[in-house]
């Protein structure tokens, strides 16, 4: 039964996973990377509902939170980028290389 | 034939119990000089001159104190302190042979000390160079006084440092820094046979002193003997300049004048004539093969030395060839057995003083010459330094032998054994005498007679009274001394207890009119004849003539320098340069290889840090799948 909402989730972390790699912009890879943890998320809670138990549930909070720690974060990352070389492609911030 | 008597422990007080007081003095006088530096400057050379003396009077009283004692307790041992434990206890042995050798050190040196007072009152560094000279009597008093071969040592490296500081006195000149630097590394080359040896010594007998050595030498076998000997031989011939390590005598005449008389001719050349009759008890039996090949390197050194003497124009240089040819005679005669160490013993002492004489007067020469050396610009000087004149020409007929002078008695007695016991080198000894008589006179005749051939700013004077006085008891020694310790074998009698000596009735007798002695005479006087045909009577070119085959042979020390150089230096050089090539393309080849692999690698592997973001996350990405494939193949999920 709950086979359904892992198939779900793997498809959404495909999606999010070829999102990070092939799209430019980094907004969009954000995005992506917000939709593999939320894959995760829901992995985590089929999980915890199959096996009875609340360790999933706990964790997908604990994810949310770093999430939305990580989007202040790279949110305010990503504007200073784009105020400075008026890009917010990912591929232009490549500076820190050989 | 008797042998040397028992060392004894010395046990009363007396002067004897305070000998080492002989070689602490000047030790004291050259640290206060060298450690307060130009605080002494101004009473530096009294010092060095007072030390010097005080050890003299030592020496003179520890002398009578010894001849007081019975012949059966002559040989007295002092100890003084435990150096290495269970190994080398230090001390001294007074014994007649020593006591000799420090009587002609401090003796001759003292004078030369005085000497140098005048000589280089012009020198600023005149503090230094006293303090060098009293350690040098320092190093070779403990070098003669020491009863055991560590102690012997010790003095040996001593006079070495020496020497060396001395030749090099006048560092400035390059010419002096590279004769110090060949005489300290000619000589290593003797020290190490000495070392050699003293390793044999210690592993075959357990001992370094010479009062044990004695009842334990017939324990070895012969060739241990021999070896023994032989390497001491090399050892000597360092010190002695013997060939084949001559070359190093000839150039140490750059250093100043009174050290060329005091270590170079009187004194610590004569320190391999020491090794080798104090050794005689124990390594040199008569007869043996080491006692033959030490009679064999006088001989040829005898022949070399005279041979280069005659083609010297430097003054110095000719009289450094003499020194190198009468240590030649000394070792010949230590070669010879108990029979033959008085006579070498009594050459050393009378040569230390008639050679002594004759530098310092070569020194005053040149003292009143602007400090010309050559010959060739010299010329009827006699009239103007009428003391010096007259004390060289003392001690030059001492040293061609004429009759009843020192060097007669002495060389004669040298002459006399060999011809006896080896008359092939006997016979050789008698041609270098008259080569001597030779090359000493054209010394004398282009220095003293002849024209005037000075450069244009020369005034010759005589020197003042602090050189002169040196020279004439020098040359009062020159005249006296020989005769007085040959005739009635004074020396062999004294040295005896110390060295061994034929028993009373085989006492050799001097012979006034022996064949190999009038040879001898017949001989010199031809020598001197054509040195005065060639150089009083004719004119004396002030450039020295081309000259034939044999002239250049001498004048370029019968090629021995050519001959180290062909046979060790540039093999040495090439022997770096392959070592250098090697460590270039070698050694710094393989590390330099591998540092330039890394590089060049990590240079190739830096390119995947492209700086995309995205690339990062694949290669994430992609090792994150690599694990959780892994982690699914081993099944333990």
């Amino acid at each position: 039964m709950t086979a359904h909402y892992l198939v779900l989730s793997g498809l959404l972390f495909a999606i999010g996973a070829l999102g990070v790699l092939i799209r430019r912009n980094a907004i969009v890879v954000f995005m992506c990377v917000e939709l593999m943890l939320n894959a995760c998320n829901l992995a985590f809670v089929t999980f915890a509902r199959q096996h009875g138990n609340l360790e999933g549930q706990i964790i997908a909070f604990f994810v949310m939170v770093v999430a939305a720690a990580e989007v202040v974060v790279g949110l305010a990352i990503i504007v200073t980028i784009f105020r400075t070389r008026r890009s917010a492609s990912v591929d232009d911030a490549n500076l820190l290389k050989y | 034939m008797e042998s040397p008597v028992e060392i004894v422990q010395h046990t009363a007080g007396g002067v004897i119990g305070v000998s080492w007081l002989m070689i602490a003095l000047p030790l004291l006088g050259a640290a206060i000089l060298l450690i307060l530096g130009r605080v002494t400057n101004r009473w530096g050379h009294l010092l060095g001159v007072a030390m010097s003396l005080a050890s003299f009077v030592v020496a003179v009283l520890a002398f009578f104190e010894l001849i007081g004692l019975p012949e059966a307790q002559r040989r007295q041992a002092v100890h003084l302190w435990e150096f290495i434990p269970g190994m080398v206890d230090m001390g001294l042995l007074i014994d007649p042979l020593s006591i000799s050798f420090a009587l002609l050190i401090t003796g001759v040196g003292s004078l030369i000390h005085i000497y140098s007072i005048g000589y280089m009152a012009h020198d600023s560094d005149r503090r230094r160079f006293f303090a060098y000279l009293n350690l040098f009597v320092a190093a070779m008093l403990l070098l003669v006084l020491a009863d055991n071969y560590v102690g012997l040592f010790i003095g040996w490296e001593g006079v070495g440092l020496a020497s060396y500081l001395l030749i090099g006195f006048w560092q400035f000149k390059p010419s002096a820094a590279v004769a110090a630097k060949k005489a300290f590394v000619v000589n290593r080359v003797g020290d190490f046979g000495l070392l050699v040896g003293m390793f044999i010594i210690w592993t075959s007998f357990g001992t370094f002193a010479f009062a044990d050595l004695g009842a334990q030498v017939g324990t070895a076998s012969q060739g241990t003997v021999t070896a023994i000997g032989l390497l001491l031989l090399l050892g000597a011939c360092g010190k002695s300049a013997q060939l084949p390590l001559q070359s190093w005598l000839l150039d140490a005449m750059e250093g100043p004048t009174p050290v060329s008389a005091l270590i170079h001719a009187a004194t610590m050349v004569t320190a391999g004539v020491y090794l080798v009759v104090r050794s005689g008890a124990f390594f040199f039996e008569p007869g043996s093969p080491q006692a033959l090949a030490v009679a064999i390197v006088g001989a040829a050194t005898l022949l070399a030395g005279a041979i280069i003497g005659c083609a010297k124009d430097d003054i110095k240089k000719g009289l450094a060839g003499s020194t190198m040819s009468q240590i030649g005679y000394m070792m010949l005669g230590a070669g010879l057995g108990p029979a033959g160490y008085a006579f070498a013993i009594g050459h050393l002492i009378t040569h230390g003083f008639f050679k002594a004489d004759m530098f310092l007067g070569a020194g005053s020469v040149m003292h009143g010459m602007n400090d010309e050396v050559d010959m060739r610009k010299y010329g009827g000087l006699r009239k103007y330094m009428p003391l010096t004149f007259a004390t060289f020409m003392v001690g030059y007929l001492a040293i061609i032998g004429f009759p009843l002078l020192s060097g007669y008695f002495t060389k004669d007695g040298i002459i006399e054994t060999a011809v006896h016991e080896q008359p092939v080198l006997g016979w050789l000894a008698v041609l270098g005498a008259g080569i001597t008589g030779f090359y000493m006179s054209r010394m004398v005749f282009m220095t003293f007679f002849g024209e005037k051939r000075w450069a244009e700013d020369a005034h010759p004077h005589e020197s003042p009274k602090v050189m002169t006085i040196p020279l004439i008891v020098l040359s009062i020694g020159s005249v006296f001394l020989g005769g007085y310790l040959i005739l009635s074998n004074r020396l062999m009698v004294f040295l005896g207890p110390a060295t061994g000596r034929p028993s009373d009735a085989n006492l050799p007798e001097f012979h006034f009119a022996s064949t190999p002695g009038l040879t001898t005479l017949a001989l010199v006087a031809v020598g001197a004849g054509f040195a005065w045909m060639r150089y009083g009577k004719a004119t004396v070119p002030v450039v020295a003539p081309r000259g034939s085959f044999l002239t250049t042979f001498a004048r370029r020390d019968l090629y021995g320098d050519a001959l180290n150089e062909s046979l060790f230096m540039r093999p040495g050089q090439w022997l770096t340069r392959i070592a250098v090539f090697f460590d270039n393309r070698g050694i710094d080849g393989v590390v330099n290889g591998l540092a330039a692999g890394i590089g060049g690698t990590s240079g190739r592997l830096r390119r995947i840090q492209t700086g995309f973001a995205r690339t990062y996350a694949l290669s994430i990405l992609i090792g994150a799948a690599l694990l959780t494939g892994a982690l699914l193949l081993v099944g333990n999920i």
